[in-house]
């Protein structure tokens, strides 16, 4: 609830963006700008999954718009054939949120890394978080700074010996889900930047969502991190250790479907064999769940050592956004009161000389 | 009464005395109301048509303990009946509401000077408190004042004493007592302070009533008692003709913005973080939502700036607005609309530094920031309201600077000017200038390629197309890294970098400035010059007043465009024998113009927090004159 009701009614998170009848291709999204990541590196994949995606959301090409920050990751904008703004580190959700919330007939996506949004930028993300303002934030984590050459970074595991961290990295690491969860997002989701199927739908529901959407993807660095989400990408290892959610459906994984997540303890949630807790006892899977305790819990089951990860979208939960919101005062306050600078800058406390 | 004045004389007419200016300040404990109280005291003079300005002074604190001196909160005024120029050196009267406030403030009253305490206060803790060894009404440390004891607290209670007002509530109004008094000796209308306590405490009405009554026993305390032998009239100021109110510079820079907005017809979006004394800039402007004015309190000050930067590139107006502490941390995001061309206001009211330093005092110490505090080449246009009124006319002029050039511009206010008020003749809308854009429709690839190039640029501006999202055909990408001249792609080649940088530096170069004009009512005779930029503009002018009453012909003139500077400084400059430049930092214009034009001004620095007094600059002056006259002789 907010606290001052301005009447807004639930939207996509599309509704005010024009639409276009003619048909899309992902080549239409392709800019004339030479890709330049490294070869092999994890980016080219969400690229292409990205331009492959945008066709079809059937919006005019000129209402889109990406932002990034700086890093690898943050040269997207300068590949996709939509308007784009290369910013400065850490500063992108800031600098979208003033396009957002003046321009709702824009599709607003931002694109950072690990380094951009969790050390940098991190006070710009978590607010934009919770303030909720519309826009689209690709997070791809890749647990390395690359493009200032491999130093450790938010995202690395304790212990991580890089060139800046030669005995060894000293700082605990983030879980972004855990993180953005804590700020209240009310879309949190993740996906391989391999799993080009798991991604696209975790974009469209990103997109179709009105309000912040996070995607935490896990993107290969072959340079300087390589290999750091292999297990993942092991047919019979992935079946192990990563856990899907399907809104709606018992949290079920394992090669055979043997395992399940089930409620555990103080509001948590933990991994059982389902021969042991059986089928009725799994947890169904609600991303609308109001409460972020429950997502919250699904983010932990997770771990730095990648044992288990969760992907999916683990919370779609509306919430009134802030761009709206504002939008809406300032329309309720010229519905009340008409622009008259004459009698503004007149005000009621004045003298004449004659 | 004292009456030393720019030629100012005092006529006794049986008890009530004509004199041309006075000059009054309020003191007390931060909690004591002062603030309020010489508002309204304001608000009557401006009604009784008087010119005037002011000056608050306030601890940094919300309440720093009470009666202490770190506590004193103060409100000057100077009103006259002619065009002053500045809130006054020394105050004629002071009102003391406390101990600590006789002591922080009676180093600043002139021989014979009228001095008014609240005796209630004066008991041993209080005096001791601060350090009066024995209480100073009753030795003889005041003989040179002309002192009036009243008990204003005792007073005020007992005026109240049938409200039915607990001891406290009663004891907050004995402001308005004071009010009430002075009120009374200087002949005030007093409806306009009525109606403004009804209002005020619209919601309890059983405190406006308090108030009032404490209002009207403080002007009655006045007309029956004897205690006050003399009253003064100071006639309305022949100002020019107009509809005029009052103004504070904050109010004045809000209303620049919100018209700015219109004159441009663009949304208008502040991206900003509180910071003193430029938080009562968001707080107007957050009122005026009606005007398409969107207001956004960031997380900090660089989400402040960049939420306005992606304003400005969706094609609304962006605005930020700060103090120097956060100009530094808006710093990197100043640099990328440097880069991506983009318009940019952003408003610094300067305060006392470096870091947090003195934030609710004055200072003009962030030029040099603004002109070279970003990493490489990174030329802004600066420009500089030079008294609380011009805070409105200088957005518009940093307005339509960013909007034709495309370009991040800083607006250099201070805390002086924007807390300071005066009477403003009330501009006809129809007269402000159209400020109204042409955003990019067409595809402008100079190879005909039917592509949008982002940096084609204006041959006489040089600016840039702006091309905002939501345009056919017109899809591009900007950002911080180096472009290439024209198609905007990213380029690390030498020499289009050189090219670039050059190029970004000849379009600040050539934003069209007025030229400077100068004053100087010698007609030529003067061969001394004063300039300054900023607040100063109201000491400077009246310290040249003074000199030139006294016979000694000096020019004056005053820069509100510090970058580029116009196109005529060269050839003022030397056209004089000196020119003396008063700053309120270690000489930062000066160096600029020394660097610049090789001429060897005079500098003339005060960095104390507080405006130049007219009459230490007369002193400055004077002496540059005279030495200017024994060279040349
Ligand atoms: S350094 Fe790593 S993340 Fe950056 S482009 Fe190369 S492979 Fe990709």
């Amino acid at each position: 609830m907010t606290a001052i009701d301005l009447g807004l009614p639930q939207l996509g998170g599309l509704a005010d963006v024009p639409t276009t009848d003619e048909p899309q291709k992902a080549k239409d999204y392709k800019s004339d700008q030479e890709v330049r990541w490294c070869p092999g590196c994890g980016d080219y994949i969400v690229l292409n999954a990205v331009q492959a995606f945008l066709p079809e959301l059937g919006l005019k090409r000129e209402n889109i718009v990406f932002v990034s920050g700086i890093g690898c990751s943050s040269r997207f904008p300068y590949y996709l054939n939509t308007y784009g703004m290369h910013s400065i580190h850490g500063r992108a959700p800031a600098i979208a949120t003033g396009l957002a919330v003046t321009r709702p007939d824009l599709s607003v996506w931002v694109v950072t890394g690990d380094g951009d949004a969790l050390s940098i930028g991190g006070n710009h993300l978590i607010h934009t978080l919770r303030r909720n303002v519309n826009l689209k934030i690709l997070l791809f984590n890749n647990r390395i700074y690359g493009l200032t050459k491999g130093q450790y970074s938010p995202t690395s595991e304790e212990g991580k010996v890089t060139k800046s961290t030669p005995m060894g990295s000293l700082d605990h690491p983030f879980n972004p889900i855990s993180l953005a969860l804590g700020a209240e997002a009310t879309f949190v989701a993740r996906a391989l930047d391999s799993d080009k199927k798991g991604l696209t739908e975790v974009l469209r529901q990103a997109a179709e969502h009105r309000g912040s959407a996070l995607v935490e993807i896990y993107q290969n660095c072959p340079i300087f991190n390589d290999g750091a989400f292999d297990v993942l990408k092991d047919r019979d290892e992935a079946a192990r250790r990563i856990i899907p959610l399907t809104d709606g459906e018992p949290i079920r994984f394992g090669p055979d479907g043997e395992y399940g997540v089930v409620r555990s303890g103080f509001g948590g949630l933990d991994v059982a064999k389902v021969s042991e807790v059986g089928e009725e006892g799994l947890v169904v899977h609600d991303a609308t769940t109001d409460d972020p305790t429950y997502a919250f819990a699904l983010s932990r089951l997770g771990d730095q050592a990648l044992t288990h990860t969760v992907t999916g979208v683990f919370r779609n939960a509306p919430r009134t956004t802030y761009d709206d919101a504002a939008r809406a005062q300032t329309a309720q306050a010229a519905e009340a009161k008409p622009a008259d600078l004459q009698s503004l800058i007149r005000g009621n406390d004045t003298w004449t000389v004659s | 009464m004292s009456t030393n004045v720019d030629g100012g004389q005092s006529v006794a007419v049986s008890d009530v005395r004509k004199v041309d200016r006075v000059v009054i300040r309020f003191a007390g404990d931060s909690g004591d109301g002062m603030q309020l109280t010489g508002d309204r005291f304001t608000s009557e003079a401006a009604a009784f048509g008087n010119d005037l300005a002011t000056l608050p002074n306030f601890p940094a604190e919300i309440r720093a303990p009470q009666g202490t001196l770190p506590g004193v909160s103060s409100f000057q005024l100077h009103f006259a009946d002619y065009d002053i120029l500045t809130p006054g050196d020394r105050p004629d009267v002071l009102v003391a509401m406390n101990p600590a406030a006789l002591k922080a403030n009676i180093g600043d009253v002139p021989h014979g000077g009228t001095v008014i305490v609240n005796t209630d206060e004066f008991n041993k803790r209080n005096l001791a408190k601060v350090g009066y060894e024995s209480n100073p009404l009753e030795d003889d440390s005041l003989d040179k004042f002309q002192l009036h004891q009243v008990a204003m607290g005792t007073l005020t209670q007992g005026a109240l004493a049938d409200t039915g007002l607990g001891k406290k509530d009663a004891d907050r109004c004995k402001n308005m007592f004071a009010l009430g008094l002075l009120s009374w000796m200087y002949h005030r209308p007093t409806e306009g302070t009525e109606r403004f306590l009804r209002e005020k405490f619209g919601k309890k009405p059983e405190l406006a009533e308090a108030n009032i009554l404490a209002f009207r026993a403080g002007w009655n305390y006045g007309e029956t008692t004897e205690a006050f032998s003399v009253t003064y009239e100071v006639a309305p100021a022949k100002l020019a003709q107009g509809t005029y109110r009052q103004i504070t510079g904050n109010t004045a820079l809000a209303y620049g913005v919100v018209a700015a907005g219109q004159q441009a017809k663009l949304p208008v979006l502040v991206g900003t973080y509180p910071i003193t004394p430029a938080s009562d800039v968001l707080h107007e402007l957050s009122k005026h939502k009606n005007f398409g004015i969107l207001t956004f309190q960031a997380e900090d000050e660089i989400a402040g700036i960049g939420a306005a930067l992606g304003a400005s590139y969706g094609g609304a107006l962006g605005v930020t607005s700060t103090s120097g502490p956060g100009v530094a941390l808006k710093s990197e995001t100043i640099g990328l609309g440097v880069m991506t061309e983009l318009p940019l206001v952003v408003i610094d009211v300067q305060r006392g530094g470096p870091s947090t330093g003195l934030p609710t005092k004055t200072e003009q110490a962030d030029l040099l920031q603004a002109m070279f505090g970003r990493n490489s080449e990174s030329p802004v246009p600066i420009v500089a309201p030079c008294s609380p009124a011009d805070c409105f006319d200088i957005a518009l002029e940093a307005t339509r600077i960013a909007l034709t050039y495309r370009t991040p511009v800083l607006l250099l206010s201070d805390g002086a000017i924007a807390n300071g008020s005066e009477p403003w003749l009330i501009p006809d809308v129809a007269d402000l200038p159209d400020l109204s854009v042409r955003f990019a429709t067409e595809p402008n690839a100079p190879d005909g390629s039917g592509e949008f190039w982002p940096y084609v640029r204006d041959p006489e501006t040089l600016a840039r197309e702006w091309a905002i999202p939501g345009t056919a055909d017109l899809q591009h990408r900007i950002g911080g890294l180096e472009k290439q001249d024209g198609s905007g792609n990213i380029s690390y080649d030498p020499d289009n970098h050189d090219k670039m940088v050059r190029l970004r530096q000849a379009k600040i170069d050539g934003v069209t400035v007025p030229d400077l004009t100068v004053d100087d009512p010698s007609n030529g005779e003067a061969r001394v010059l004063a300039l300054g930029w900023g607040s100063s503009f109201g000491p400077i002018g009246a310290a040249c007043r003074r000199v030139r009453a006294r016979g000694m012909p000096i020019a004056q003139a005053h820069l509100r465009h510090l970058n580029p500077l116009p196109a005529n400084l060269g050839d003022v400059l030397a056209s004089y024998d000196r020119v003396v430049v008063p700053e309120m930092n270690l000489g930062q214009l000066a160096l600029l113009l020394r660097a610049r034009y090789l001429v060897d001004v005079v500098s003339y620095t005060k960095v104390a927090g507080l405006p130049f007094k007219a009459e230490e600059l007369q002193g400055v002056f004077t002496d540059i004159v005279t030495g200017a006259k024994e060279t040349k002789a």
